[in-house]
């Protein structure tokens, strides 16, 4: 049995540098992915009125860093640490049956907890919904928060469930036979969102390659 | 093979088949015994069989053999275990006396052995216990079933071990006067309470109590003394270690009246198979080591071993498909035994045919004394004049074991599925047939 | 992850470490105010108890029921095996019930590979005769690695009764595994005749061993063992295998002291030292449950494992 990536595929490690890396289009370069990230940031302080009451929470494995950049950014304009963690979600999936078990992620909750607090969940790609869906799920054994917001990096389309970001870096329609990676410097050694061809059946396998599908 | 001639002819013509694989020749058999040998024979009237590519081989005789009848018909009968004995090639089986009742009266002994002749596939000669109920505590009534009908000369305690060394000392004595042989079953009750399988690397990895060599050693050594010091006959069961091989030979070497057997089983199989628990590999004295197979077969190959014998043990279903601790102790044997044989010796070049037939026929008709007045009944070499009891064997085929297509009412053996050399064709027990095309005659 | 968990021996170094790590992660379950998660709801796990152990069969029943599973128990007491009923016969009935995996302790060591070969479930060895208690191993390797930082080359050192313990087994293979050095120390009676083909060393000398011993877990010892002469008092195998405050004194600065349970206080273990805080002796109990949730959950919660 060979480890296990935390997203579930295989563990090929992060992709070596360099303009289209294995194939495909960068669709997003490093300062396009930084101004959404400010910008985004930005949303999410006008949105709930100066951050007071946020925690963001990271679905592993990039949501994780893109959570972390996004809190740093936070605290930068308000003057205040933002409360930032982690929420892996893998129990709670609905597609568990269909792969052997996965390895599971980290799950870090700041101390002051969630409940009454809004959390934003943030996550690299939003694809059919169900990631977040168990996100939903593993927050409310978790507690009572007030308001749950998403951010997620890239919104490629073909929602299988009612499910929507509040805020979205880029909107990047695809075909379901496309495959959408997020690369980030702290995991993969440079920030790009490549599109390529070769993406799985809608959601399951895909979800886990490189963060092409949730 | 057969011509299909019905029964009218008495007289068998053997064509072609080759004692203790030697030339090819012809076989007269008549009136129960081999009437004429050589090339091109001829008799009127007598059934036909082809033996070209067959061996011939004096019936077998087993010096160790549990029919469980009486007491318990559901694990073997003596007809079924007789049965399994012709197919095997044996022509005489040596019933051990750990039935129930047990076999220390003359009674029990004559119901035995008349339960033999009445099936009718080979001789049955029952063993006696040494001690009476083989509780271990005072002798049974040696002289009685000396004298019976049954005339037992062979006398075991065997599933147990006469320990007390008095009683054995006393056992080995007293039989002087009818010519009889203890059987000793080594195992020293003490250093083997609650064995499970041999002790060694396996038995420490997979948490099964050890059963030691030296439980079988030590009491091979000081009954060997004891036999030294009174004159008499000792018979060691079932050899299972090297270090007993040693024994043994050093006993031959004084000039002692030393005689020993070895199991099939211990000629091919080792304590590793234990590691899957399944209860079909535990047998006592226990499967042992790489180097405790090495040393049987060269001890059976330089006659140190006598002969083999094959303490076929059969279990019903439900003493054998539970966990290891549980299970009973043993493994059929009697349809296997040349066939494993072959594959352990002769394959390997350690015996040839003519060995075959004085381990497995002459030797242990002579421990046996199955002497009738002048030639022995059993064993003799096929010659003319002798009693027809031979086997005529194929050594050719390599086929699979599979129990469910036994005689014997069990199906616990140690080969199941395993290729084996080998499949008797023919048996003739004092010139009939028992078995004939590998199928029973009767 | 493997079909069945009978041996630690089973377990390759990424299975246990894989284990390890999940068990990390669903400590966290302990400590909320909903400690469930709904990952095996539908999955039917049997605990197959023939021999008293309340401790190992809660933790187990702990485990599942955290993961949402059903638990059924079937314990050898006032039941059809009292009566006589064989294990195969039991275990076609749970086959017949739908048990997804069978916990099964057992008095007989092979029972579980038995088990195995009559049920489709997965099967999980609790403890068979003298051989194996795999997740035992489990647990205390993880509580080695969570209080000392490590495993590889971690010192261990294991004391008693080696020869009847289903716990020496596993843990000698699942450390070396993981790669610890172990170091068996029991009186010659109790170790087994071929020890010397274990991946381990051997000494007869506590006081030698300890100074040098990351970590010291202490096996239980029965007072019967006594009459089959293994040891000739009690207070004889005290004196010179027993963990007492002085000696305790001698180990390293951070070691720690385990036991599996349950302790024969005064005998192989002093009572100072149980309850010391080098002693992790309760932290095990509750690494057990983790342990137990990360198994289940490898084992039964993604698709079913090829054998």
């Amino acid at each position: 049995m060979h480890a296990l990536h935390p997203d579930g595929g295989p563990d090929t490690g992060p992709v070596a540098g360099g303009p289209d890396p294995a194939g495909g289009k960068t669709v997003l370069h490093t300062d396009e992915i930084r101004r959404a990230l400010t910008r985004v940031a930005h949303e999410i302080l006008e949105r709930t009125d100066g951050a007071n009451d946020v925690v963001l929470l990271g679905i592993p494995t990039r949501g994780v860093p893109l959570a972390r950049r996004l809190a740093a950014r936070l605290a930068q304009a308000e003057d205040r640490p933002a409360p930032c963690g982690s929420l892996d979600i893998t129990m709670y999936r609905d597609d568990l049956r269909l792969r052997p078990a996965r390895a599971l992620g980290h799950t870090d909750i700041p101390p002051a907890g969630i409940d009454g607090k809004i959390v934003v969940l943030v996550d690299d790609v939003l694809y059919s919904g169900r990631t977040v869906r168990a996100a939903l799920d593993a927050l409310g054994d978790l507690g009572r928060p007030r308001a749950v917001q998403l951010a997620v990096l890239v919104d490629r389309g073909h929602r299988e469930l009612p499910i929507r970001a509040d805020y979205v870096g880029k909107n990047l329609p695809t075909s379901q036979r496309e495959q959408v990676r997020v690369l980030l410097t702290e995991i993969d050694g440079q920030d790009a969102v490549v599109l390529g061809e070769g993406g799985a059946p809608h959601g399951r396998a895909a979800d886990g390659a490189h963060g092409a599908g949730r | 093979m057969n011509d299909g001639n019905g029964g009218s002819a008495r007289a068998w013509l053997i064509r072609g088949a080759q004692p203790l694989g030697g030339p090819a020749t012809d076989l007269l058999v008549r009136d129960g015994i081999i009437a004429e040998t050589g090339a091109g024979l001829s008799a009127e009237g007598a059934h036909l069989l082809d033996a070209a590519g067959l061996i011939a081989l004096p019936g077998l005789v087993d010096l160790h053999t549990h029919l469980r009848e009486p007491g318990r018909e559901d694990a073997e009968t003596v007809q079924t275990g007789t049965a399994a004995a012709a197919l095997g090639g044996y022509t005489a089986v040596h019933a051990m006396a750990n039935t129930d009742p047990v076999a220390d009266t003359a009674g029990v002994a004559e119901q035995i052995w008349r339960l033999g002749r009445r099936a009718g596939y080979c001789d049955v000669r029952p063993v006696g216990a040494v001690t009476a109920g083989l509780s271990g505590e005072r002798l049974a009534e040696l002289g009685a079933m000396a004298d019976s009908a049954a005339r037992v000369r062979i006398f075991s305690d065997d599933g147990k071990c006469v320990s007390d060394a008095v009683l054995m000392r006393r056992a080995l004595e007293y039989v002087k006067a009818f010519d009889g042989v203890v059987a000793q079953h080594a195992q020293e009750p003490r250093l083997t309470s609650g064995a499970q399988m041999n002790e060694g690397v396996v038995s420490g990895r997979l948490g099964l109590a050890g059963w030691p060599a030296v439980a079988e050693e030590a009491i091979i050594a000081r009954d060997c003394l004891l036999a030294a010091h009174v004159g008499s006959a000792l018979h060691v069961c079932h050899v299972s270690t090297a270090g007993s091989v040693e024994i043994i030979r050093w006993a031959k070497s004084k000039g002692w009246r030393v005689t020993a057997e070895v199991t099939p089983h211990h000629l091919l199989l080792t304590d590793e198979l234990a590691v899957g628990y399944d209860p079909v590999y535990k047998v006592n004295p226990p499967l042992r080591t790489v180097g405790d197979v090495a040393a049987l077969r060269a001890g059976l190959a330089d006659g140190t071993i006598d002969c083999v014998a094959t303490d076929h043990a059969p279990h019903p279903l439900e003493d054998k498909e539970t966990e290891w601790q549980v299970a009973a102790f043993g493994m059929t044997g009697l349809e296997t035994a040349l066939r494993v044989v072959q594959e352990a010796m002769v394959e390997t070049g350690q015996l040839d045919w003519a060995g075959v037939a004085d381990r497995m026929s002459a030797r242990p008709a002579a421990i046996g004394r199955l002497g009738g007045v002048g030639a022995p009944l059993h064993g003799s070499p096929l010659v003319p004049g002798s009693p027809a009891n031979l086997v005529l064997y194929d050594p050719s085929v390599r086929e699979l074991v599979d129990p469910a297509q036994h005689a014997s009412r069990s199906r616990n053996s140690p080969f199941a599925g395993r290729e084996l050399p080998g499949c008797v064709q023919a048996t003739f027990l004092r010139g009939l047939p028992t078995v004939l095309d590998g199928k029973l005659a009767r | 992850m493997i079909r069945h968990l009978i041996s630690a021996a089973d377990l390759s170094r990424d299975d246990a470490l894989l284990i390890l790590d999940t068990a990390g992660e669903l400590a966290q379950i302990a400590d909320r105010p909903m400690r469930k998660l709904p990952t095996l709801r539908g999955r039917t796990v049997v605990n197959l108890f023939y021999e008293d152990s309340t401790r190992t069969r809660i933790s187990f029943e702990a485990a599942a029921k955290r993961l949402s599973a059903d638990v059924i128990n079937f314990s050898a007491k006032g039941s059809s095996v009292a009566k006589g009923e064989s294990l195969k016969d039991t275990a076609l009935t749970l086959e017949a019930m739908g048990a997804d995996a069978v916990v099964i302790r057992h008095g007989a060591s092979g029972a579980p590979h038995r088990l195995a070969g009559w049920v489709r479930g997965s099967v999980i060895n609790a403890g068979d005769g003298a051989h194996e208690h795999p997740t035992q191993a489990l647990l205390d390797a993880f509580t080695m690695r969570s209080r000392l930082g490590r495993l590889e080359g971690l010192r261990v050192t294991i004391v008693g009764d080696v020869l009847h313990s289903r716990v020496a087994r596993s843990n000698v293979l699942l450390l070396h595994t993981l790669g610890a050095e172990v170091t068996l120390v029991a009186p010659p009676t109790l170790l087994p005749v071929a020890v010397s083909s274990w991946p381990c060393e051997v000494s007869y000398d506590l006081d030698t061993e300890l100074p040098k011993s990351d970590v010291v877990m202490m096996l239980r010892v029965q007072a019967e063992r006594m009459n089959a002469a293994y040891f000739p008092t009690v207070r004889e195998y005290s004196r010179r295998y027993g963990l007492d405050g002085d000696r305790m004194a001698t180990l390293p600065e951070d070691a720690i002291v385990m036991h599996p349970g349950p302790m024969n206080r005064g005998v192989e273990i002093a009572a100072g030292v149980a309850d010391s805080a080098r002693s992790t002796i309760v932290e095990q109990v509750a690494n057990g449950v983790s342990i137990r949730m990360a198994v289940l959950y490898l084992m039964l919660g993604g698709a079913e494992a090829s054998s």
